[in-house]
């Protein structure tokens, strides 16, 4: 029960998001689809947040933990900046040639 | 402080959804992009500044810088170096790391919390979160290599079985385990689970075929956003739940959007079985008609308006570009050139589209499925460049053919059809394609690419 208590306004905020984001994302035509699942993934990558916020809390001598979130640090900015930049260049290709 | 952070967060949320409402057009796609990238950059520069104190190390400072600038630089590298036909496997790739950062964030986690204080309900999120990174972290590796081409299909009923059991130990360990039922330390149990979803990723996807795969990373993207939601919670952190939830409702909608279109079901591709014919649906002999290349040119050189029909064949051929070239020389000749692409055409959602859009074909002259059967008797030629099963008509008028009730591209009511096919095996489902034996179609025999190239060559001198 305290967990419902704690965290009853993101229960809602899930909610909200899956309708959104189902009513945003079938608008989305076939042709796009690929950018659109590695821009989907770029976004997956946020969990890159949860990596810092423990990194930053981590003791300077837990050398296990400190390798384990550099890695995580590391994999998630890849996630992003691959994601993203892999998407851009997609979409280049599909904006109309002059 | 706290209120600017929170606004900005509300902002970088609202970002990540203008950026996938932007990808509805293609003109607008480019700015989505570039929209939900900088929300994603103040999303991770606020997490900074608000984490940080005067008392973070300098240690744990320089290794996460480190960290971030090393994985930004080698994204962008990765990104510019690969072809557009491994296409699939990088996004494949990417996906792995967000699981595997997933992952790695609740065995910290675990590392550093005190079970007494954590309440039950956190402790099985980590649990979920550690859980679905694992899979997604080396589902996506396997399902990289596959695509590669380096791991071949494993359907024997040992893996599939052992997936089962490995999926409903992970369900039942933690209950068993927060009845005081297991006696090892939460952290121990985390690493135990952890190592049961890596192997659990690796015997999910080696059964399923290689055709099958827009499905899987449709899926796994999906596990991974799911993963990065699970997180959030934890952390209380809106944008990684909405980021998240958005990821998790793409990969659902694209998983069921390629089921669908092959007519299967999600639990029959996962599982790598097909619908067996019924009572042994009867081969008829097929009369087929072959065609030369000379033949082609000549007949495409008279038509007013030609659609082309590609599919995986075209890609494994690379002759995405040669394609390119045919079309904008029949345009040249006053002649109107449609692709139209079925959903599982390529080897992921919408790769077909990516393909030709790199071989400079304009977008607007890519169609989709219905619009194309909708206009289908104009076409005068109809060239169906490594396609096989999603041209079949036998999955609307035989009920006893395995793929019944397929959605396909309905060629055969064009004009005259042309199919370039390497020899006269079957297709992906294994059964006889009923389209052979029409009379409006010929067969092109040869190499895709090799053909398309004398095509073109003599289409320029007619």
């Amino acid at each position: 029960m305290d967990f419902i208590n704690q965290h009853i306004q993101e229960i809602y905020f899930v909610i909200f998001c899956v309708f959104i984001g189902i009513e945003v994302i079938s608008n989305v035509p076939a042709i796009l689809h690929t950018p659109l699942m590695s821009g989907a993934n770029a976004i997956s990558g946020v969990i890159l947040v949860g990596a810092i916020i423990v990194m930053l809390r981590v003791p300077a001598d837990d050398y296990l933990n400190l390798t384990l979130g550099g890695i995580a640090v590391f994999l998630g900015t890849l996630n992003i900046s691959g994601g993203f930049f892999v998407t851009g260049r997609m979409l280049k290709m599909f904006s109309p040639k002059k | 402080m706290y209120a600017i952070i929170e606004v900005g967060y509300l902002i970088a949320t609202l970002s990540f959804l203008g950026g996938l409402k932007f990808m509805s057009s293609p003109k607008t796609a480019k700015t989505g992009n570039l929209i939900a990238a900088m929300g994603m950059v103040l999303a991770v520069v606020l997490t900074f500044i608000s984490a940080v104190t005067a008392t973070v190390p300098y240690v744990n400072l320089i290794i996460m810088f480190l960290a971030i600038a090393i994985g930004t630089l080698m994204g962008k590298r990765l990104s510019d170096r690969v072809e557009m036909t491994g296409m699939p496997q990088l996004v494949s790739l990417f996906n792995a790391t967000g699981g595997g950062c997933a992952m790695l964030l609740g065995l910290m986690e675990a590392n550093q919390m005190d079970p007494a204080t954590t309440i039950l309900g956190n402790q099985i999120l980590l649990i979920a979160g550690l859980v679905t990174g694992a899979i997604a972290l080396t589902g996506s590796i396997i399902a990289e290599r596959k695509l590669a081409g380096k791991v071949k299909d494993r359907r024997s009923k040992t893996v599939i079985f052992s997936a089962r059991i490995l999926l409903v130990l992970m369900v039942l360990l933690p209950g068993i385990y927060f009845f005081d039922f297991i006696p090892i330390s939460f952290t121990a149990f985390m690493y135990v689970l952890a190592t049961l979803a890596m192997v659990y990723g690796v015997l999910f996807v080696l059964p399923i075929g290689g055709a099958d795969m827009p499905v899987v990373i449709s899926l796994l993207n999906s596990i991974t956003g799911i993963a990065t939601a699970f997180a959030g919670f934890v952390y209380g952190n809106k944008v990684m739940i909405a980021g998240g939830i958005f990821v998790g409702a793409a990969g659902i909608l694209l998983t069921l959007l390629m089921c669908k279109a092959m007519n299967r079901s999600l639990l029959k591709v996962l599982a790598g079985t097909f619908k067996k014919s019924k009572n042994g649906a009867v081969e008829e002999e097929q009369e087929i008609k072959e065609i030369s290349i000379s033949e082609t040119a000549l007949s495409l050189s008279f038509a007013q308006k030609v659609a082309i029909v590609p599919g995986y064949g075209l890609a494994v051929a690379q002759a995405q570009h040669v394609c390119g070239q045919l079309q904008q020389l029949l345009e040249k000749r006053n002649c109107e050139v449609d692709y139209i692409i079925h959903p599982v055409a390529g080897r992921m959602p919408g790769h077909m589209n990516v393909l030709l859009a790199e071989a400079n074909v304009d977008y607007s002259h890519l169609k989709e499925m219905d619009e194309g059967n909708e206009n289908m008797a104009q076409y005068d030629t109809v060239l169906v460049i490594g396609a096989n099963d999603v041209v079949n008509p036998a999955a609307e008028n035989n009920p006893d053919s395995p793929v019944y009730g397929m959605p396909i591209i309905r060629t055969h009511e064009s004009k005259q059809v042309i199919v370039m096919k390497r020899s006269m095996g079957k297709g992906y489902a294994g059964v006889q394609n009923d389209l052979f034996g029409l009379d409006n179609c010929s067969i092109l025999f040869g190499d895709a690419k090799v053909s398309l190239q004398e095509i073109v060559n003599q289409l320029k001198l007619i």
